[in-house]
């Protein structure tokens, strides 16, 4: 007799259990559909903001919902493309990216973030031409006293390939040619620790990654900094684009118009280590040509 | 028809439970089996769209050792697709960390069961056991903090590479090889012991002469079980090897392992694009070694059972 209640018992708190997981399930899934949520994937360097200024709004949008999910800049472009998302985190122009059809997608800049070389601190230099740059990361040079350091070993770290990080190195420090292939490590502050503490090392990172441990170098003795990126003068920089699939919809629309409001963009923006879109002086196309506002 | 004929023609509540426990485990084993099957064809269409679809062909991605997918090579039109390095790489650090591993799991388990039976399974059989469920990134950080760093001080250069990647993957598989032997050692049955020592063996002469003997298939599946783990492990070889597609020369400079190149890849490549598909082959050919593994397995257990 106990043995079959303790089987009633059992059944009852899985049935229960069953019951509450599905009504919490559809209570969800009510709240998604009756308030707005815009779901934007990809760039893991945009990941940050979007998410920091995702919250902000729906503090004031009641209702609303920001769902901010990484993946890299491919996931975002591609999903963003198939209509499977709302917003697709870029690091590069959607035409720089293969397989992807940019025709179909509408892009919105909404920040811009600055890349420095980094050097170990030992290896005595802190300026570099994009000559020298081209040189060491395409091997033509394999020793720092080759171009002014100390006699050491050149070790260099790449992000990994398709990384926006990498792609706007490569495109704008190295003038387009390709860096050898070396060891690669899929995030920023993952390189900087390891720039840190490697004798020789060299790699590269947005703006927000420098510290202490390592030396930004100057590249052709114009320092990386937000003001030298926002005059045109630093060459290392790219947009952070956030792309939609064909117009945006009102409630996205909006979101994209707070996201570059004078609000977020001299607050959150700077304050995550990008450079306020409002502040730039220059306009750069997709084919790198760099114009005066 | 009376009662007792109609109770006698009726499924009985035994029966019907009888049945629907039956439907209950057919419905677990079909879901399991579904799931498989769509692993395997999903992997499989997609990583074979890469000979079919991108044209590419299977000897220079097996044989071919640049491996650079978006770049084209200008002389033969097609793009960087050599996976030789990271399947080396794969293949050499599985290797080694099963070589480093294997000694010290068979030492251990048989101190374990014939050598010190109270204190094994008080003591080591736990700790064994812990180990196995250390999360695998657990496993890389120690070793980016302790191992990269130390492997830079002796040998030079970065630190990151299959050296290191070794060492990490012989510290993960230690357990799970050691773990399977213990119970391999202990499944020997008692009377062959017995009869070893009866006419005058040793300790060492039964354990070396009878016991490992009789244990040799079960502790062959034990390697090859620590070798797939190893073959599939990801995250901890990815922080410590260096994750550079280059063939491997010597030990401590950067390599990379399939898995590695996997992980670091699939974010930031387009679903559909070639870049994308190569790395659905990587995975097919991840897949079919597990199957390979699990093959020789079984083909073990088949040729060596005690008879």
């Amino acid at each position: 007799m106990s043995k079959s209640h303790r089987g009633t018992i059992v059944t009852t708190v899985v049935a229960v259990a069953v019951v509450a997981a599905l009504g919490t399930a559809y209570a969800t899934r009510e709240k998604g559909s009756s308030g707005t949520s815009i779901t934007a994937v990809g760039s893991t360097a945009l990941q940050p903001f979007v998410e920091a200024a995702g919250e902000e709004y729906a503090k004031t949008n009641l209702g609303t919902f920001i769902n901010v999910q990484g993946g890299g800049t491919g996931t975002g472009l591609s999903q963003v493309s198939q209509g499977a998302v709302d917003l697709g985190n870029s690091d590069v122009f959607a035409e720089e990216k293969d397989g992807i059809d940019a025709k179909k997608l509408v892009d919105h800049q909404v920040a811009v973030v600055g890349i420095a070389p980094l050097l170990n601190k030992n290896i005595g230099i802190t300026d570099l031409s994009i000559k020298q740059l081209q040189a060491v990361f395409t091997g033509k040079v394999t020793n720092w006293n080759q171009v002014g350091g100390k006699n050491q070993k050149i070790v260099i770290i790449n992000r990994a390939a398709g990384s926006g990080t990498r792609a706007t190195f490569e495109k704008f420090g190295l003038k387009g040619a390709q860096s050898i292939e070396a060891q690669e490590q899929d995030s920023s502050g993952m390189v900087r620790s390891i720039v840190a503490t490697t004798p020789g090392a060299i790699s590269y990172t947005a703006f927000g990654y420098i510290d202490k441990t390592v030396v930004a170098a100057s590249v052709d003795h114009i320092a990386p900094t937000n003001k030298n990126v926002a005059a045109g003068k630093y060459p290392i920089w790219s947009y952070e684009h956030i792309y939609t699939n064909g117009k945006p919809k009102p409630a996205v629309a909006k979101f994209l118009k707070y996201l570059t409001s004078e609000e977020i963009q001299s607050t959150l923006v700077p304050k995550l280590g990008y450079i306020s879109i409002h502040d730039m002086r220059v306009i750069r196309q997709v084919d790198g040509e760099i114009t005066v506002k | 028809m009376d009662k007792i004929t109609q109770k006698l023609m009726q499924k009985s509540e035994s029966t019907k439970k009888d049945s629907l426990g039956r439907a209950i485990s057919l419905a677990a084993l079909s879901l399991i089996v579904i799931v498989v099957i769509s692993i395997f064809t999903f992997v499989m269409s997609r990583g074979l769209s890469t000979f079919f679809h991108d044209g590419v062909h299977v000897k220079d991605f097996l044989l071919g050792s640049t491996w650079n997918p978006s770049v084209i090579n200008p002389q033969t039109k097609q793009p960087y697709i050599g996976a030789l390095p990271m399947i080396l790489g794969s293949f050499i650090v599985t290797f080694l960390a099963a070589i480093v591993a294997t000694p010290f799991a068979i030492g251990t388990s048989l101190f374990m069961t014939e050598i010190a039976q109270k204190r094994g399974a008080k003591i080591m059989q736990p700790i064994i056991e812990l180990l196995v469920g250390i999360p695998s990134v657990v496993y890389g950080v120690i070793g980016l903090t302790v191992i990269v760093p130390f492997i830079r001080q002796i040998f030079g250069g970065s630190g990151f590479g299959i050296l290191s990647g070794t060492i990490v993957l012989f510290v993960m598989i230690l357990p799970t090889i050691t773990s399977m032997t213990v119970d391999t050692l202990k499944s020997v049955p008692r009377h062959y012991r017995e009869s070893a020592l009866a006419i005058g063996a040793t300790r060492w002469q039964m354990i070396y002469k009878v016991v490992l003997r009789a244990a040799t298939p079960g502790i062959l599946t034990a390697i090859v079980f620590g070798m797939a783990r190893a073959f599939g492990e990801a995250l901890a070889v990815q922080m410590v090897i260096g994750n550079a597609a280059l063939m491997p020369h010597d030990l401590t400079s950067p390599a990379s392992t399939l898995t590695s190149v996997l992980t670091m890849g699939i974010g930031n490549t387009v679903m559909g694009s070639l870049q994308n598909d190569v790395l659905w082959t990587l995975a097919m050919i991840l897949l079919l070694m597990s199957l390979v593994f699990n093959l020789v397995v079984r083909a073990i257990g088949r040729k060596g059972e005690l008879k």
